[in-house]
């Protein structure tokens, strides 16, 4: 227990978990003041202002056919050609095609946007996670301070495991808060610049799950960061495997096999399974292929990724490079 | 007197496809008693690091035995670490942190109060420089917090990996004293130094180790003894009679080397002896001295290490002591 709580000291007291911490915590602020500035309420004085938008917009499109119809005409009337020789073809849409709804201000609808508005939650916590993970342990690694470590407490899964307990629970302690202040900062954006209405507990039910499951990827991404940090026994092993697997193994693997006409080639690309993890389901299209329907309507072959198929990848990875981790933390000399 | 650390037959092999195989170790023995400040002397690569970082559980063994204060190790490691105070090779800590934080976080990991943290900052002379990080020390510094770090547990027996890398004069003193102190007050304590001179001035025995093996062992003293020969330069009231007493005593059986001057005499047990025969055939001493020898020069001969005037000896080029027997050239010692 005294070593658990030494880690978490010492994970505290990291500058770089410090500032990885404020900055992630900066960038959420700011697409909150982002959200803010760039939404509107909507009561009567927007919908009149939209209603005069539609208005000025139906007009302008009128007085726009009245000067092609009369271009038109003279055109016809000196021979020349124009785009048509039809001019009472020239007429303006008619008024009911220019929907208020549609000149209304952004506005924030706490039920149809905040499902999504989790994603960015759980991307910037995962990425303090991996990164901070890596550090935690590879920083050790390469100044000596896991030697020293070693030396107070001769176990070396035992340091290595309560290391990585102390990381979780840290991020934990973070990423909890930073959610219910996320949920409560957005909810308050709804409700001054946009609607809480329409709230079920069902919705309420849904927005819990999909930020627990915010939490458990930057859980996952923290053990993939110190794992494979701890592989290496250097911060850079995580960092520039994780450099290493998007740029080459994933854009290049993108670009590869769209040049081999893989069909859903987004199913080998690890983004697809954390979108899916986030949102249940992501449906990949193959529009190569064609299924014809009754109407004679072409449609797209399917594949659904679901967020099964991204916990199984999840805890393959995890179980993968843990183990190693493990194994190599147990068999290798620390010289 | 009880042995605080034992080494039998330690053996360490590294295998690379490239290099090919190499014993770092090659069943090493030594023995430390209790009480001892002990010296462990070795050319660079010779295995010292190894031996130390594989009794302090970092390096797997390939082969023999080890026990820490009556404890097998590395099987009981664990049970005997908080008796074990070490610092292995150039002291390593986390940069940013201050030297309080980096001694407060490895007593919070080995259960020792805060209170010690503030007692060997203050032996070490690091009181007042505590609060600054470690990435602003000098090298003499950090070995100062290496040695505070390994004093935070009181430990029972301090290993210490080139204490006095970078430390003043003034500090090497301190050092040296310190080492005098905490082996009175019953740690035992082994240093492992190339500055030959200090190990000589504050060490009760050594062990010399060359290429993995352990070629002399033993109280400080013996060991010199041992290795001095018998040396004895003489020197006669007329120095025309120089000659004859070369004669005489080689005809006694002692090895006569004639200088203009003197003469340089080897294997005599006592000098008095040479008085004697000497006397008897007339001939009369104006001088005789014993010919003291160092450590540095019995490392030197023992380790093959002494450079030579027009080459370059390269790491790893150090003298091979072979068969069991040849291991211990100073049988008379403790601990075979």
């Amino acid at each position: 227990m005294s070593l658990f709580r030494t880690e978490l000291r010492r994970l505290a007291k990291r500058r770089f978990a410090r500032w990885m911490t404020a900055a992630g915590l900066l960038v959420l602020a700011l697409i909150v003041i982002g959200m803010f500035a760039s939404n509107q309420k909507i009561g009567p004085e927007q919908w009149a202002a939209a209603e005069r938008s539609a208005e000025q917009e139906y007009q302008n499109q009128v007085q726009w056919t009245d000067q092609e119809r009369a271009a038109c005409e003279r055109a016809k009337a000196a021979g020349t050609d124009f785009y048509t020789n039809d001019c009472t073809e020239i007429s303006p849409p008619p008024r009911e095609a220019f929907e208020s709804r549609w000149y209304l201000p952004s506005t924030f609808v706490f039920r149809e946007s905040f499902g999504e508005m989790l994603i960015p939650l759980a991307g910037i916590l995962a990425l303090i996670g991996f990164v901070v993970g890596a550090s935690f342990v590879g920083a050790e690694w390469n100044t000596g301070g896991m030697m020293n470590l070693l030396l107070w407490r001769p176990k070396r899964l035992t340091v290595l495991l309560t290391k990585l307990g102390a990381l979780l629970t840290g991020l934990l302690a973070l990423a909890l808060p930073a959610t219910v202040a996320w949920f409560g900062s957005l909810w308050l954006v709804a409700t001054w610049r946009g609607t809480t209405e329409g709230m079920t507990s069902g919705t309420w039910q849904s927005f819990l799950i999909t930020g627990l499951r915010g939490i458990v990827l930057a859980l996952v991404a923290a053990t993939v960061g110190f794992a494979l940090a701890s592989l290496g026994r250097h911060t850079a092993m995580a960092l520039g495997g994780a450099i290493g697997v998007l740029v080459v193994g994933q854009v290049g693997l993108g670009i590869l096999l769209d040049m081999a006409q893989v069909r859903f080639t987004e199913a080998w690309l690890l983004p697809t399974y954390a979108y899916a993890w986030m949102t249940k389901t992501v449906t990949l299209q193959d529009w190569r292929a064609c299924n014809a329907t009754y109407n004679g309507e072409c449609r797209p072959d399917t594949l659904d990724i679901t967020w099964q198929h991204s916990s199984a990848l999840f805890a393959v990875a995890v179980v993968v490079l843990l183990g190693a981790a493990m194994w190599t933390m147990r068999r290798r000399d620390i010289t | 007197m009880p042995a605080v650390l034992e080494i039998e037959g330690l053996r360490k092999t590294y295998r690379s496809r490239r290099r090919g195989t190499r014993n770092a170790l090659d069943g090493f023995d030594m023995r430390v008693e209790a009480g001892q400040v002990h010296g462990f002397l070795g050319p660079n690569g010779s295995g010292k690091t190894t031996t130390l970082r594989t009794l302090l559980g970092l390096i797997r063994p390939d082969g023999g035995r080890m026990a820490i204060l009556g404890h097998e190790v590395p099987e009981t490691l664990p049970q005997v670490a908080g008796q074990v105070g070490a610092i292995v090779e150039s002291p390593q800590f986390f940069p940013h942190f201050t030297a309080r934080d980096t001694l407060s976080l490895l007593a919070s990991a080995g259960e020792v109060p805060d209170s010690r943290v503030d007692e060997v900052l203050e032996l070490v002379g690091l009181r007042d420089r505590a609060g600054e990080r470690v990435k602003t020390y000098s090298l003499g510094m950090k070995q100062r917090l290496a040695v505070a770090s390994a004093l935070l547990k009181n430990p029972r027996l301090l290993i210490l990996d080139e204490p006095a890398n970078g430390l003043d004069p003034g500090g090497i003193r301190e050092m040296r004293s310190l080492m005098r102190n905490l082996a009175e007050s019953g740690m035992t304590v082994v240093l492992s130094s190339h500055i030959l001179g200090e190990i000589q001035l504050i060490c009760d025995s050594v062990t010399i180790i060359s290429l993995g093996r352990r070629v002399a062992f033993g109280p400080v003293d013996e060991v010199l003894a041992q290795h001095s020969s018998g040396g004895v330069m003489v020197r006669l009231e007329a120095v025309a009679d120089l000659p004859a007493a070369a004669t005489a005593l080689t005809r006694a059986g002692v090895r006569v080397t004639t200088y203009p001057d003197h003469l340089m005499l080897a294997g005599v047990d006592k000098p008095a002896t040479v008085t004697r025969l000497l006397a008897e055939q007339g001939l009369y001493v104006s001088e005789l001295a014993p010919v003291a020898v160092d450590l540095e020069s019995v490392f030197l001969e023992l380790t093959a290490t002494a450079p030579v005037p027009g080459q370059h000896r390269q790491v790893d080029q150090s003298v091979r002591i072979d068969g069991a027997g040849s291991s211990a050239p100073n049988g008379g010692g403790w601990g075979a």
